[in-house]
């Protein structure tokens, strides 16, 4: 070991009892991340999450863009979840330059929010699928995700990163025949969802894999800061629609689903349940919009916030999604971070995996909703 | 937010929309630390600023006796201008139903140095690992990107930078992108 080795290389003595395996950054199996386990034989006995593969330095470039050249990038952490992700970052800086957003567009900001977890939502649910080798659940979610998709295309003109969000209101309204085909749409997803619990939820050989693996208890849920379904699969009920409402998540009428058990079969099955609050709200808030009426405030050009700095957060489909907005007076952030759940629930994964089977490594790892380029940024 | 003078409380913003909840959390950390720096309570969000030698005092108090449980969020900001980096930390509480809407935000700061040596400067704070299980991680990324040595945190190293970045901490305001 006195030779000098490149950084990032490390030597390591062969044992004839504990091996080191890295999972990723390029196995398909771990998303873009890599975990650098130790093994004894079948059993994992250390666990070393190893996050940055696809950092892209959002924060840093956020410092450089004024506040509306900001949001086309700042969607490209969560691509399948781009409205949620501006959610806040729009709530942060109309708090910053007290704008306020006009009715109709506190409705359609609800509604592509919802539309978009259910597209993540989807999209995760058919990894998970398709990494327990369950081919069936990888084909049905994604073609399924094919209509809201369409819906949000009509909404905002893109099938993914939307840039639908800006501070003051939403970019523009939608096309005249919205309500009626977002509401056969939403029936049917429905109705389609609901199936999955015979193919998927019920099934025996995705019990038998996920049943008791990777228990997380509430103390250590809570202990550890984690959020979203991972913590609401632990028994705290926390969700920041219901706990912090934004917007007019008040006046929805959801409830947020809460199960006992911490074990990655109650993990994978939160934002499934999740996906039929999603649906509820969005009938709800089509039937409360006001029909007509402006979407978005007019903004100054190049606007600047105040010397001060605020806090919005809001609930993505993986939890807990915070903007810290720093702001010294100029067009642009002074400093913009932001707090995503996949990273805060990186911390469960070492928790979880060690003392598990290396088989279980998929359904632990794909039930904690973790999205590597939104936590690494 | 960032001035250094000492008042007690700078800024109170539209006192109408302030609770009794932020007013009796802000009142108890005063009493109890006098020294502490109480820099706005606006709706659901307190700002607490503490010397470094305090930090781990207040944070167990905020822990024990306000029963905030976690943190959503650490983040770093520099202030070249004052020769400082400050740490910020947006405590939350999972168990206790009256603070769910609050956010404690619980501010330090630390000496800067022009010529950064992660780990070896005096940039240097103690860790919340132990208050705040939660904020391994955040600490983890602050240090890499911040150059702040958590002094305690059992993980101390490179997150999410190459393994051979050989730069200054990309956060620090003389970073600069290139071609802006």
């Amino acid at each position: 070991m006195s030779e000098r080795i490149l950084p990032g290389l490390q030597l390591e003595k062969v044992d004839d009892r504990i091996m080191t395996l890295n999972v990723g950054p390029q196995h398909p199996g771990s998303g873009h991340m890599r975990i650098i386990l130790k093994v004894d034989g079948d059993y994992i006995v250390h666990c070393d999450p190893d996050p940055g593969y696809v950092h892209r330095g959002e924060e840093k470039m956020a410092e450089y863009r004024n506040y509306i050249t900001n949001i086309p990038h700042l969607e490209r952490p969560v691509i399948h979840d781009s409205c949620n992700i501006l959610y806040p970052y729009c709530l942060g800086v109309e708090e910053l330059l007290g704008l306020e957003v006009p009715e109709r567009a506190k409705y359609l900001r609800v509604i592509a929010a919802e539309l978009n977890r259910c597209v993540y939502t989807q999209y995760w649910l058919g990894i998970y699928g398709i990494f327990l080798g369950h081919s069936t659940m990888f084909m049905w979610p994604v073609g399924d995700r094919e209509l809201f998709i369409d819906l949000l295309e009509k909404m905002t003109g893109a099938r993914v990163t939307h840039s639908y969000f800006v501070p003051g209101g939403i970019r523009n309204d939608v096309p005249p025949n919205f309500e009626d085909v977002c509401l056969r749409y939403v029936n049917y997803f429905e109705k389609r969802i609901k199936e999955y619990a015979d193919v998927f939820y019920d099934n025996p050989i995705l019990i038998s894999r996920t049943k008791d693996t990777g228990i997380l208890s509430r103390e250590d849920a809570i202990k550890l800061g984690t959020t979203g379904s991972v913590l609401r699969a632990s028994g705290v009920d926390f969700d920041i629609r219901k706990k912090e409402p934004y917007d007019v998540y008040e006046e929805m009428d959801f409830d947020s689903d809460v199960l006992k058990e911490g074990d990655s079969y109650a993990r994978s099955k939160i934002p499934w349940l999740d996906m039929f609050q999603s649906c509820r709200i969005i009938r709800d808030a089509l039937q409360k919009m006001p029909k007509s009426g402006s979407v978005r405030v007019k903004l100054k050009p190049n606007p600047k916030g105040g010397d001060t700095e605020v806090y919005r957060r809001v609930e993505s489909g993986r939890g807990a999604l915070g903007m810290h907005i720093v702001s010294k007076g100029k067009p642009q952030p002074y400093r913009l971070k932001i707090s995503v759940g996949s990273f805060r629930n990186l911390i469960a994964m070492p928790h979880l995996l060690t003392g598990e089977k290396l088989g279980n490594l998929p359904p632990v790892y794909w039930s904690l909703n973790y999205w590597p380029v939104e936590a690494d940024r | 937010m960032s001035s250094t003078n000492n008042t007690e409380i700078e800024k109170i913003e539209d006192t109408s929309l302030v609770s009794d909840t932020e007013k009796s959390l802000s009142d108890s950390i005063s009493k109890k630390f006098p020294n502490v720096q109480i820099t706005y309570v606006n709706p659901n969000r307190i700002r607490v600023n503490v010397k470094r030698e305090e930090i781990i005092d207040v944070a167990s108090f905020i822990r024990d006796e306000l029963h905030f449980d976690h943190a959503e969020s650490v983040s770093g900001v520099d202030y070249p201008e004052d020769n400082q980096v400050e740490v910020v930390y947006h405590l939350g509480s999972y168990t206790d139903p009256s603070l769910s809407k609050q956010i404690l935000a619980l501010a330090t700061r630390t000496p800067r140095e022009d010529i950064p040596h992660p780990g070896n400067d005096n940039t240097k704070l103690p860790s919340l690992h132990d208050v705040f299980p939660s904020v391994s991680f955040h600490e983890r990324e602050c240090f890499e990107m911040l150059g702040v040595y958590f002094e305690g945190n059992p993980d101390n190293r490179r997150l999410l930078l190459p393994e051979d970045w050989a730069d200054i901490p990309p956060l620090r305001k003389d970073f600069a992108i290139k071609g802006r």
